[in-house]
């Protein structure tokens, strides 16, 4: 992005809703999408017609198990006979659909746009992590049959050498993003565990335990943006999508120091840019970083600029990052309480902030009356940074 | 958006029907370094990218994964469009329409020869609980809607043949094109039934292929190329997904999309107003649906005015100079891109044998398939 920022047509979230995160056997991705739709033009006091485009976020077809799933969904998710767009970028789609309806709306072409995310894995048996054995590169990887949970132990190992951090600082993140959870009424997981709890469940691929990975889920969830004139008739409280940045990495992921989400820095550096952040630490009040393995959240923060390289655990330990703390993380029950699936569960976190800067959290809702929201995402292989910044 | 997105840039590595001897990401790289150089820029100037892929064409999930390297865009935002060209291209040029991007690439390509069964894989793009289960092909879908086009519009078997005859006989002047032939009606009325009265004649063969396109604000493409293209007008629908809910008859993605591309563009009599185009032609019958949903003739009357030759490259409105799918090869959610490709050299009279003259606006339509009702309309020009 090498213009101005200034004079950017001002896009606004007007509406949110999204489906109870499970296992929902019994119910197709269309009607999962068309739940969260429903729910999210009820909110905005929205009809279908008002929508004049619509964004899709769904992550590998192999979950649904249904080639070019974005057709598929459209008229569920109120997209019929509009423009539709179904980008994707892996795990970081639930985030960058918002990117997405945002220029799709700053663009001018567009006042009112429907972004709907929706991913069904329990299609997928006898595991979901089976999709993910066709990730890896052809040639050089997938004769080698790697699954994400060893590629993430690896990542999670190099963060903790890199810094000297132990299982024991990291497994908090669990503790109080399943405990967020209890409040939140769509979530999956939410409980009430201690950090031995953590330590002392099963080991999946060391140092990764079951209790520091997101349960795999079917839902969907949903965010209206609209343009400025449409935002201020529709809502007194638009809440605006002030800044976006995303970055892809290269696919090479062997050849990168893992310790350090760059791609995550270089999307936040941008997106903070177009939103005016300065000084990420004192400016964000409340931030929903990307958590389906309990180390990623702090290795985000710390991507996002919001915590020194090797600090996160420290300043989680200090209480910064409870739902009471100076900079509340995940107040939602983030991925690892309210449930993982895969685009939902990142445009869920968009929904959060929306709800929080609107004050309408209930249970959840941080204190402070919070101004500026970050949401994070990440994905495909350990490669790309997608950032959104929002402000009531 | 009309006047402020430009092409500058295009590059095609291929196409061919088979391509042993380079991968997905070596065709890419050829492609971009043409269309870097024809743009004159370095990938440290590009703002942004947009590539266009479905996993399972691809084999691999999560494609986006292998996006950034061939392309020479690593770090930079990138992010890949699960659908057709023209939506990547709605993608690409939306972005620039912000204000925040001043160039962009968009790349797409099709790899079909490593495809064992690509019918397969369409298949299974079928609604999973009421069409999948019945077990016939998503092809056969082509065979009930062409049966329903010919019923409703009278058009007639020797019409869609002519289709056939026509653009493969286009391609032969085209040099990228792979399955250029000078055929005549009754080879095509000859060849087997696919799905009755769908002759396998009728249905494109696919090829491989990379395409890569730059795209600029209207600021950098006056201030930095000879001959920038402009979109004047772009939009795209997704009808009814369902099979049982659409109009076998007509193809009212396509009218959808013509309506808002058209409105964008400021035009009120699109025969009048468009030189030529490239109109998706995966199955014969298709490119006449489409004509007729373009508005390009009146409904029920693409079948005849072909047969007149009233769309031959010497017609009036010369549709698919390049051979289209049947005569260039169906590069399946690429397709379109190259006939944005094809497009463009023309309007910069840059397109070898194949040249038109005395034009200055074309028309690409594309179409994602069975069993989508998915399609575009872009409206370029070579005067702002």
């Amino acid at each position: 992005m090498t213009v101005a920022k200034t004079g950017l047509r001002k896009v606004a979230a007007v509406g949110a809703g999204m489906t109870k995160f499970m296992r929902r056997a019994l119910e197709t991705p269309k009607e999962l999408s068309y739940g969260a739709a429903s729910m999210a033009l009820k909110s905005a006091g929205l009809r279908r017609g008002d929508i004049d485009c619509c964004v899709l976020g769904t992550a590998p077809d192999a979950f649904d198990g249904i080639h070019m799933n974005g057709e598929y969904l459209t008229d569920g998710a109120g997209g019929l006979g509009l423009p539709t767009l179904r980008g994707y970028v892996g795990g970081g789609t639930g985030v960058f659909s918002v990117i997405q309806g945002w220029y799709m709306v700053a663009s001018g072409m567009f006042d009112v746009c429907m972004v709907v995310c929706e991913e069904k894995m329990s299609p997928c048996q006898p595991h979901p992590q089976a999709a993910f054995l066709t990730i890896f590169d052809h040639t050089t990887e997938r004769p080698l049959k790697p699954n994400l949970l060893w590629i993430f132990a690896l990542e999670m190992n190099r963060y903790m050498n890199a810094y000297g951090i132990s299982k024991r600082d990291i497994a908090p993140v669990a503790v109080k993003n399943k405990g967020n959870a209890l409040d939140h009424p769509c979530a999956q997981l939410g409980a009430k565990i201690t950090v031995d709890d953590v330590l002392e469940s099963e080991v999946m691929a060391w140092p990764v335990n079951r209790l520091d990975v997101s349960p795999t889920s079917d839902g969907a969830a949903a965010i209206i943006l609209a343009a400025e004139g449409v935002a201020r008739r529709v809502t007194d409280k638009p809440v605006w999508v002030d800044g976006v940045g995303w970055a892809l990495d290269t696919a090479y992921w062997a050849t990168r120091d893992l310790a350090y989400p760059r791609y995550v820095e270089t999307a936040a550096r941008a997106a903070y840019e177009m939103a005016g952040i300065r000084e990420p630490k004192k400016e964000v009040d409340i931030v929903e970083p990307y958590d389906p393995f309990t180390y990623k959240e702090l290795h985000h923060l710390e991507g996002l600029l919001l915590a020194d390289r090797g600090e996160a655990p420290q300043l989680l330990a200090d209480g910064v990052f409870d739902r009471d703390g100076r900079m509340p993380s995940c107040p939602s029950g983030g991925l690892l309480g309210v449930g993982n699936p895969i685009a939902a569960a990142g445009l869920m976190k968009l929904c959060e902030l929306f709800w929080q800067l609107r004050e309408e959290a209930g249970d959840r809702q941080v204190p402070g009356a919070p101004r500026t929201g970050v949401a994070q995402a990440w994905g495909d292989l350990m490669q790309v940074g997608t950032v959104v910044v929002m402000r009531r | 958006m009309r006047g402020q997105v430009a092409i500058i840039g295009v590059g095609v590595e291929g196409l061919s029907r088979l391509s042993p001897e380079q991968s997905y990401r070596e065709m890419i790289h050829a492609a971009a370094v043409r269309a870097y150089t024809d743009a004159g820029i370095e990938p440290a100037d590009i703002d942004s990218v947009v590539t266009v892929a479905e996993d399972l064409f691809e084999g691999v999930s999560i494609f986006d994964e292998y996006t950034p390297d061939q392309l020479g865009a690593v770090l930079k935002p990138i992010h890949t469009i699960a659908g057709d060209s023209l939506q990547g291209l709605g993608a690409a040029a939306l972005q620039i329409a912000t204000g925040a991007f001043d160039i962009i690439v968009l790349e797409g390509h099709s790899k079909a020869s490593n495809i064992s069964d690509t019918g397969a894989v369409e298949d299974y793009a079928l609604d999973p609980v009421w069409n999948r289960q019945l077990r016939f092909p998503a092809e056969a879908i082509a065979g009930l809607e062409m049966q329903r086009f010919l019923h409703d519009s009278g058009t007639i078997a020797e019409d869609c043949a002519e289709v056939v005859v026509n653009n493969r006989l286009n391609a032969l002047d085209n040099p990228r094109a792979t399955y250029g032939a000078s055929l005549t009606i009754d080879d095509v009325l000859g060849s087997p039934t696919e799905y009755a009265p769908l002759r396998r004649a009728e249905i494109a063969g696919a090829a491989d292929g990379a395409i890569v396109l730059v795209l600029a604000s209207a600021d950098v493409a006056r201030a930095s190329h000879r001959h920038p293209i402009w979109i004047e007008g772009l939009s795209w629908s997704t009808d009814h997904p369902g099979l049982e809910e659409r109009d076998f008859g007509r193809a009212a993605y396509c009218e959808q999309a013509a309506a808002r591309a058209y409105r964008m563009a400021g035009i009120d009599s699109p025969a009048a107003a468009i030189d030529f185009a490239e109109v998706d032609d995966r199955f014969a019958y298709k490119q006449l649906m489409h004509l007729e949903a373009l508005g390009l003739c009146e409904p029920g009357e693409a079948g005849a005015m072909m047969s007149r030759g009233h769309f031959s490259r010497g017609g009036t409105l010369p549709v698919n100079v390049s051979g289209g799918n049947l005569g260039a090869g169906y590069l399946f959610d690429a397709a379109g891109l190259y006939r944005v490709v094809e497009v463009v050299e023309q309007l910069r009279y840059d397109a070898g044998r194949h040249q038109l003259d005395d034009i200055e606006r074309g028309l690409v339509q594309s179409w994602r398939g069975v069993p989508t009702s998915t399609g575009g309309v872009a409206v370029l020009s070579n005067t702002v």
